[in-house]
């Protein structure tokens, strides 16, 4: 499992990259209200805002953590967004994407170096 | 957090409670504890939360003429109302704008008045140059102030001091509660039945544990408090209300009684009253209206109004939006077009770019439960 600082957990399944937010990201939100996804099949690039997250407290956005295509999106978390707090790194995954290097999830943090980084 | 932010007397409390802390009018607050802001939400309408509201104002009016006096202040009837009765006001400025809003207890031989936290000092001043020397003015600053709200309020109340239970919306009282008086009003700002206590500085952190130790209650924070509050479709001062907006524009026409309309006993003699006077007959170009979006998005403070999906211009603005957990869906309040501010009008709010469509509701989303 890889981390960005955006707080979202990458996990590669097969040849594709599914993406999540953590649970320190869904703690810190408080109760989500609110999910929008991308269409799948669009194309985004990195730092794209893909997801809009919205709990009691505000409104967040998701960037899209490496340039590729969204492949699936997780409609359940639509359905009901207090999924996302339920169980963030696990059934509430967001979107899966598919991505040109899977050698570009490199560059982003272990589970070890995102325990420091949230302190 | 910065330290030079105010403490309520229950500031260690809520530390040990678990509560997650935010700077709120010049205080440090409890936004939420553990529960986190929808389940205070939804317990708060099941069963019973107890609020800290100690950081905003409590003052005493005292003076012959006291009643009179504080009708220079506010568009509504203070005189006619009787003793051991509580009243919802509003400061006035010249332009017929809302200082403050409020609420006033006649007690006997002074008013007790609750400000917001946010302009207590204002609020003070404007009375200190109203009203002083026929008035003396004393700011309160050696009680704390307590909220209780739910369906089980009153039997929790009641296990304290049965005389809780006589009280009825509105009604005030002096009240021994755990050895200490207090001044008690049947009323809150939730939408449900409940009370505010008046309680003095050293008895309330024993107030609050004894009401804490009842299984029924739950300590409720800010984030709850502006959920239930928008809700029941009442106002924020600063968001929802302000020196720009008269009571009129801002939908509280029911709080200026008719004897200080034209034609009333005691018609005008309150800043702004011609602006307001004129509005009550004529309306004003906007009205505050609750809102309902038809999605699952929030409609958050600032969102522009639309009367349709193409319009250049917008027709309103949004000044209170949140989740509503016990409507189960997204809900607002806002200002739009005096024409446009209809029951049931359709009217679309721009989020992120996308013009969503949004109800005017006729009453708001959530039925008071006051025991009248």
């Amino acid at each position: 499992m890889k981390y960005t600082e955006e707080h979202e957990w990458l996990r590669v399944e097969d040849d594709v990259v599914v993406v999540g937010i953590t649970a320190h990201a869904a703690e810190q939100l408080g109760d989500v209200v609110f999910v929008e996804l991308p269409d799948e099949g669009t194309t985004v690039s990195k730092d794209d805002e893909v997801v809009v997250i919205e709990s009691v407290k505000a409104a967040s956005d998701i960037l899209a953590p490496l340039d590729g295509e969204i492949v699936e999106v997780n409609g359940a978390i639509v359905d009901e967004p207090g999924k996302v707090n339920d169980d963030p790194e696990g059934e509430a995954w967001f979107f899966k994407m598919k991505i040109e290097d899977l050698s570009e999830l490199d560059d982003y943090m272990d589970e070890a170096a995102y325990r420091k980084f949230i302190g | 957090m910065s330290d030079d932010l105010k403490h309520t007397p229950l500031f260690d409390l809520h530390a040990e409670l678990g509560a997650k802390m935010v700077p709120f009018a010049g205080y440090a607050m409890p936004v939420q504890y553990p529960l986190g802001v929808m389940k205070e939400h939804l317990h708060t309408r099941a069963r019973a939360g107890l609020f800290d509201v100690s950081h905003m104002g409590q003052v005493i009016l005292r003076g012959a003429d006291v009643a009179a006096a504080f009708e220079t202040m506010v568009p509504v009837d203070v005189a006619g109302l009787a003793e051991g009765r509580q009243r919802y006001g509003f400061f006035t400025n010249d332009k017929g704008g809302i200082e403050d809003d409020l609420m006033f207890a006649n007690r006997g031989d002074h008013l007790f008045v609750v400000v917001n936290a946010a302009c207590k000092e204002a609020d003070v001043a404007l009375m200190r140059a109203a009203l002083e020397p026929g008035v003396t003015v004393e700011v309160i600053e050696d009680r704390a102030l307590l909220a209780l709200q739910g369906p089980e309020a009153e039997d929790v109340l009641a296990g304290l001091n049965p005389a809780a239970r006589e009280m009825r919306f509105m009604d005030v009282a002096t009240l021994e509660l755990v050895g200490a008086d207090c001044w008690v009003s049947r009323s809150g700002y939730t939408g449900e039945d409940g009370y505010e206590i008046s309680v003095p500085t050293d008895a309330v952190e024993a107030l609050a544990r004894a009401l804490l130790a009842h299984e029924a209650v739950e300590p409720i924070g800010l984030g709850a408090r502006d959920s239930l509050r928008l809700e029941a479709g009442l106002c924020l001062y600063g968001h929802d209300l302000t020196p720009d907006v008269t009571p009129v524009a801002g939908a509280l026409t029911w709080a200026i009684q008719k004897i200080r309309r034209a034609g009333g006993d005691r018609a005008g003699g309150f800043p702004g009253a011609d602006v307001i006077l004129a509005q009550l007959s004529g309306g004003a170009a906007m009205r505050r209206v609750n809102l309902r979006p038809e999605g699952r998005a929030p409609m958050r403070e600032g969102v522009q109004i639309f009367a349709d999906e193409t319009s250049d211009t917008p027709i309103g603005y949004v000044t209170s939006g949140a989740f509503g957990p016990t409507v189960e869906g997204p809900i607002a309040m806002g200002y739009v077009s005096w024409d446009l501010a209809e029951p049931d009008q359709r009217l679309y709010g721009e989020v992120r770019g996308k013009r969503l469509p949004v109800t005017v509701l006729a009453a708001p989303a959530f039925k008071s439960r006051y025991k009248k």
